[in-house]
């Protein structure tokens, strides 16, 4: 694929977003879309109540999963994108860019995450969302490259790294290359250490596979929405290794909180305050003055 | 992945290897009739040889892997009773238990104390069961920490091997926080000021093997595999079928081969005939390597050594040609 094709693929890609985008907008007029039911509880909400709720049902609590954006701009004062159009070159594995191509008609995003310099009040924080809508939010090169990117942003700022994690895992199609990406996160966050910099992850549903296993877990706090699946393998491998009833909230939010691997679980409609007092409490200063 | 089965996948490989030593076990079988050093012996000797030459020209990923899971392929104890002969071994991570599935210790190498860490597939199938088939629990990859670091406070080198088919996937490891255990192993061995050489014996998968291969040279064996998932998984995860692993295999470059090409390992352990045939041959080199690269390593300072690393991993895998950034 020559330079002129992948850009006219490019540019059809983006006239295809912007169309489904006016498209939602129009259906959103329809009543069907009007509503939407919770997951957990089934009830109707009109859609502008959810939002409104931040996507939380306001009967069960359940927390409905969202998108980057709509993270963004839930939790955010202001937000300046970085790295917003890198990407690394896709791969030719088959049928990968047909998958990549829908992933970015439907969320408008060119991978699985969403880079940042952003402020809660006057906290300043380099930040990362990663969107589960985008091949489930799976970490491919350019997820890992975003990632190590912000780290290093962070250091080169001297601002606290905030990261929302949601990943199915390693992005298959990339192979081995997706896989180097747990160390290289995992790398860029010892420097961060080194730097004495704050770094939260905040772990949403779901978290597992490579993602837990790199970044996620490497917090100095680490927080967990309720209800989120968090862990290593995925349920069915690990019911038909040990052949064992797994418990009702394996490997839910709150079973990590109980067996130590997370610090808070917060609910979405108190992160934003909490996330700025958080930052607050990172803040340099002289010590006891 | 079943845990009762051993090697599952070793009686459906359909490839010419497999072929090749069917007929090699019948030449060898009938070797033992004639007995040794007899006109008829040698002539099957040529045979074998020939035979074995013949279908190791030519290997396809798949009959990688197949070789890479085989039970006589040597494991982390036939290595260990080569090279580090007289290691003593150190249990536990302090924590919780010790994880059998991987063997740590200190011993001398090249007249240098260092630290070894092996993970290791049993020899049997009941050393097998009792070594998880060398999937590591999450206190294994705290052992392994635990060990890394000690490595480091008294300044010795650290020796990996890698051999698994990743990171046990069971209710007790996802309790005790398989995920955090192999996230910090990859951010301490990122950092760690001292010398880190690791090798892939025959099976590398997913962050359970990935979690030992933050290192300063990362060698592999000539017909050892390296993936992010194992053909299986891989094959099941996109394309929901189990049962295409060999074609999986085709498509994942995870030869040696491949992923020096890509730059993800730095050298290859030739083993022509296999490791099975050849293992003197495949010890004096991992040898020779060793001593070459812990002469080298061993001129550099602490911090030097962990910056080199950091800066190492950050660019790992990245190919200068496409590091430029995509403009729309
Ligand atoms: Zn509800």
């Amino acid at each position: 694929m020559n330079i002129f094709t992948r850009r006219r693929k490019e540019l059809e890609a983006f006239k295809r977003a912007v169309l489904n985008r006016k498209r939602e907008h129009q259906t959103a007029q329809i009543p069907d879309n009007l509503f939407e039911a919770c997951p957990s509880c089934g009830k109707s909400y009109l859609q502008d109540k959810l939002q409104e709720n931040l996507y939380v049902c306001p009967d069960c609590g359940f927390h409905i999963r969202i998108g980057a954006r709509e993270r963004i701009s839930q939790l955010c004062d202001s937000f300046r994108e970085t790295d917003k159009t890198f990407c690394v070159p896709d791969k030719d594995f088959p049928g990968y860019s047909e998958k990549l191509d829908k992933a970015r008609d439907l969320t408008g995003l060119r991978d699985a995450c969403v880079c940042g310099v952003a402020k809660i009040g006057e906290q300043r924080f380099m930040l990362c969302v990663m969107d589960s809508r985008f091949m489930m939010g799976s970490m491919g090169q350019t997820v890992g490259e975003k990632i190590v990117r912000t780290v290093e942003g962070a250091i080169r700022r001297h601002l606290p790294l905030v990261i929302f994690t949601t990943s199915g895992g390693a992005r298959m199609q990339e192979g081995i290359l997706s896989l180097i990406q747990m160390a290289r996160t995992s790398a860029a966050l010892e420097k961060l250490s080194e730097e004495q910099l704050p770094y939260i992850s905040i772990l949403t549903d779901p978290t597992t596979g490579g993602v837990s296993a790199s970044f996620a877990m490497l917090a100095d706090i680490i927080l967990a929405e309720p209800g989120a699946l968090i862990g290593f393998a995925g349920r069915r491998v690990i019911a038909s290794t040990v052949r064992e009833e797994l418990p009702e909230d394996f490997q839910r939010a709150e079973f990590l909180l109980e067996k130590g691997f997370v610090d808070r679980i917060v609910d979405r409609r108190d992160l934003k305050d909490e996330l700025g007092v958080l930052l607050s409490l990172h803040e340099r200063r002289p010590l006891w003055t | 992945m079943d845990v009762t089965a051993e090697n599952p996948s070793v009686s459906e490989n359909p490839s010419g290897l497999r072929e090749a030593e069917r007929q090699i076990a019948e030449l060898a079988e009938h070797q033992c009739r004639v007995g040794e050093g007899t006109p008829e012996w040698e002539d099957l000797e040529t045979q074998i040889r020939k035979l074995r030459k013949a279908a190791f020209a030519d290997l396809t990923p798949w009959d990688k892997v197949w070789l890479a899971r085989h039970p006589s392929r040597p494991k982390a104890e036939d290595y260990i009773e080569r090279l580090f002969p007289d290691l003593i071994e150190l249990k536990g991570d302090r924590c919780f238990a010790d994880d059998p599935a991987l063997i740590g210790g200190v011993c001398e190498f090249d007249g240098r104390p260092v630290t070894v860490l092996a993970q290791a597939k049993g020899r049997s199938t009941a050393e097998n069961i009792r070594r998880s088939f060398g999937m590591m629990h999450p206190e294994g990859y705290r052992k392994a920490m635990r060990l890394a670091r000690q490595a480091e406070k008294f300044r010795r080198p650290v020796i990996t091997l890698i051999d698994t088919s990743g990171a046990y996937p069971g209710k007790g490891a996802e309790e005790r926080g398989q995920a955090q255990a192999i996230a910090e192993c990859l951010k301490l061995f990122s950092g760690l000021k001292t010398p880190v050489i690791g090798i892939v014996l025959s099976e590398g998968g997913s962050g359970g093997a990935l979690a030992l291969s933050v290192c300063d040279h990362l060698a592999m064996l000539e017909h050892a595999v390296y993936s992010v998932l194992s053909p299986e998984g891989f094959a099941s995860i996109l394309w929901r079928d189990e049962s295409r692993a060999e074609e999986a295999a085709g498509v994942m470059e995870l030869t040696a081969q491949d992923l020096k090409k890509k730059g993800v390992i730095d050298s290859i352990i030739r083993e022509p005939l296999g490791a099975h045939n050849d293992f003197n041959y495949v010890c004096s080199q991992i040898d020779e390597m060793l001593r070459e690269q812990l002469a080298g390593l061993s001129r550099k300072k602490p911090s030097q050594l962990s910056a080199d690393r950091l800066r190492r991993i950050r660019s790992w895998g990245i190919d200068s040609r496409r590091q430029r950034t995509e403009q729309e």
